[in-house]
């Protein structure tokens, strides 16, 4: 385990020494952010909307007691979407789709000797290939999870409307309410960290593949297994030390 | 010229290059030889450096490569120029931004200048109107030359060639085989190619090198080759029937010159 940390950290410092130009790294970062964010909007605005939805329902269901107020379903829809389901599940649905695709797209670089390729011709691979694919989605997370968290209250709008659990007027009441701009930021520095950790992850999983397509597949799985339970991970530390 | 000294190499329990010496010379084509796992490919990696030997060292030209400073590694890796065994294409750009890569990220040249000495490239290997094709259209020969013009683009002053006749039908390789030579002479350049071809030997091999279970056995011209008294070597050579063939027939007609001469 502490072997293979000091193998993650080292390749991490890889990553900053003999560097490409700016241009270069500014280009590729930009490939590499159309890549990852435009591939996963419809993706990510398909869980959230129907994340949302189902928490509106379910909540409603769960909250039948006269006493409380029917706004309230959207006030808990809002906190658990902002704090909780926008950055987490977004991130993790991100760990399969990106993750993998990382992994597995670097992992093929590695067998089929483009790494070798690049090192050959004096370019530091890892600092080429993979310090754009982190940057991009230290970028590119955050706003996939704005985007999840507008999609996810908008879900729930539509399903607590439609199903009748709540009226309009009710729900937008509800997701005013008490309404805390920390959480915003608690959820966009979750978001960068979870970026960290998918792109880094994945990105050190596919590099070190050795054999063949197997083994491709192989690290693609470990990526997005690895990737995960450090969010979850992460998401604990988060909420210990920021909340 | 290309110098190596002593290199070792172990892989855990497994040693794979056990004490290895020799020259390579400029303007040649230098062939490494020797049966699947003998370590060639391994050898070839440590001269230009993507596996660090365990002792030994690499000089290019006098200038000492192994465990020097990373400048002077980075220098001379940006004169190298390899082909590997799968070409080793990007998958993402096509033939003309495949070549057009290193010329982009090692030099200042502006983007015509890159495009013209594409197309030189392309033209030399035989490829002029492939530009915009995916290295997923092109057949296994094609990739081989592709791998050549993106060596060869930015003036390499060695070319390292990983058996680029494998997978390819025997016409297609020994025009393959062809090129690297022309490509040797013409440019003056130190070239080494790993196969276990005989007839690559036989084309072009100006100077080979044969290892065997990691060691050199045997180093000489392909005129030497036939009459070498390595068994390991001549075991090798001879596995191919033809070649056999070859020999008993030489053989045959030495013998019957002997008797004509009494």
């Amino acid at each position: 385990m502490l072997q293979y940390l000091g193998k993650y950290l080292l390749f991490m410092s890889s990553l900053f020494s003999r560097s490409e130009s700016p241009r270069i790294l500014f280009n590729r970062t930009i490939d590499e952010a159309i890549l990852i964010g435009i591939n996963s909007i419809f993706i990510v605005a398909i869980v959230s909307t129907f994340i949302g939805a189902v928490t509106c329902v379910q909540i409603a269901y769960n909250l039948d007691n006269a006493f409380i107020p029917r706004s309230t379903i959207g006030f808990m829809v809002r906190e658990m979407t902002i704090l909780e389901l926008a950055p987490t599940i977004t991130s993790i649905v991100l760990a399969g789709k990106v993750g993998s695709s990382i992994a597995g797209g670097l992992g093929t670089m590695q067998i089929t000797e483009q790494v070798d390729a690049l090192e050959v011709m004096g370019i530091n691979s890892a600092s080429y290939l993979v310090l754009p694919k982190i940057i991009a989605a230290l970028l590119v997370f955050p706003m996939l999870v704005i985007i999840s968290m507008f999609l996810s209250i908008a879900g729930g709008y539509v399903a607590g409307t439609l199903s009748g659990a709540l009226s309009a007027q009710e729900y937008i009441t509800g997701v005013r309410d008490d309404f805390i701009g920390y959480n915003i930021l608690f959820a966009l520095i979750k978001s960068v960290v979870f970026a960290y950790l998918i792109s880094s992850i994945s990105s050190f999983r596919g590099y070190y593949t050795k054999g063949g397509a197997l083994e491709v597949g192989a690290a693609s799985t470990a990526a997005v297994t690895n990737s995960v339970i450090a969010v979850l991970i992460a998401d604990y530390v988060c909420a210990e030390l920021l909340l | 010229m290309i110098e190596i000294h002593n290199i070792h190499k172990t892989f855990g329990d497994k040693k794979v290059l056990d004490g290895i010496s020799g020259v390579f010379e400029t303007g040649k084509t230098n062939l490494l030889l020797g049966a699947s796992g003998t370590g060639k490919s391994v050898l070839l990696k440590c001269i230009v450096g993507l596996i660090k030997p365990d002792i030994g060292s690499v000089t290019f030209d006098g200038t000492y490569f192994t465990n020097n400073k990373l400048d002077i590694r980075q220098e001379i890796r940006r004169k190298i120029g390899m082909l590997f065994q799968g070409s080793a294409l990007f998958d993402s750009m096509t033939v003309e931004q495949n070549i057009e890569f290193p010329l982009k990220m090692l030099s200042d040249m502006p983007k015509d200048e890159r495009l013209d000495r594409v197309n030189t490239c392309l033209k030399r290997v035989g490829l002029e109107n492939a530009n915009k094709k995916m290295p997923s259209e092109l057949s296994g020969g094609m990739k081989k030359r592709v791998g050549i013009a993106r060596a060869i683009a930015p003036n390499c002053t060695y070319l390292f060639c990983d058996e680029p006749n494998s997978g390819l039908d025997p016409l297609t390789a020994i025009k393959i085989d062809e090129l690297i030579k022309e490509i040797t002479e013409e440019y003056g350049i130190t070239t080494i190619v790993v196969t276990h071809d005989m007839n690559s030997v036989i084309e072009i091999g100006d100077k080979i090198m044969f290892l065997y279970e990691g060691k050199k056995l045997w180093e000489g011209t392909r005129d030497d080759i036939m009459d070498s008294n390595v068994d390991e070597l001549n075991d090798f050579i001879f596995a191919n029937r033809l070649m056999r063939d070859a020999k008993k027939v030489e053989e045959e007609e030495e013998e019957e010159e002997r008797r004509r001469q009494g």
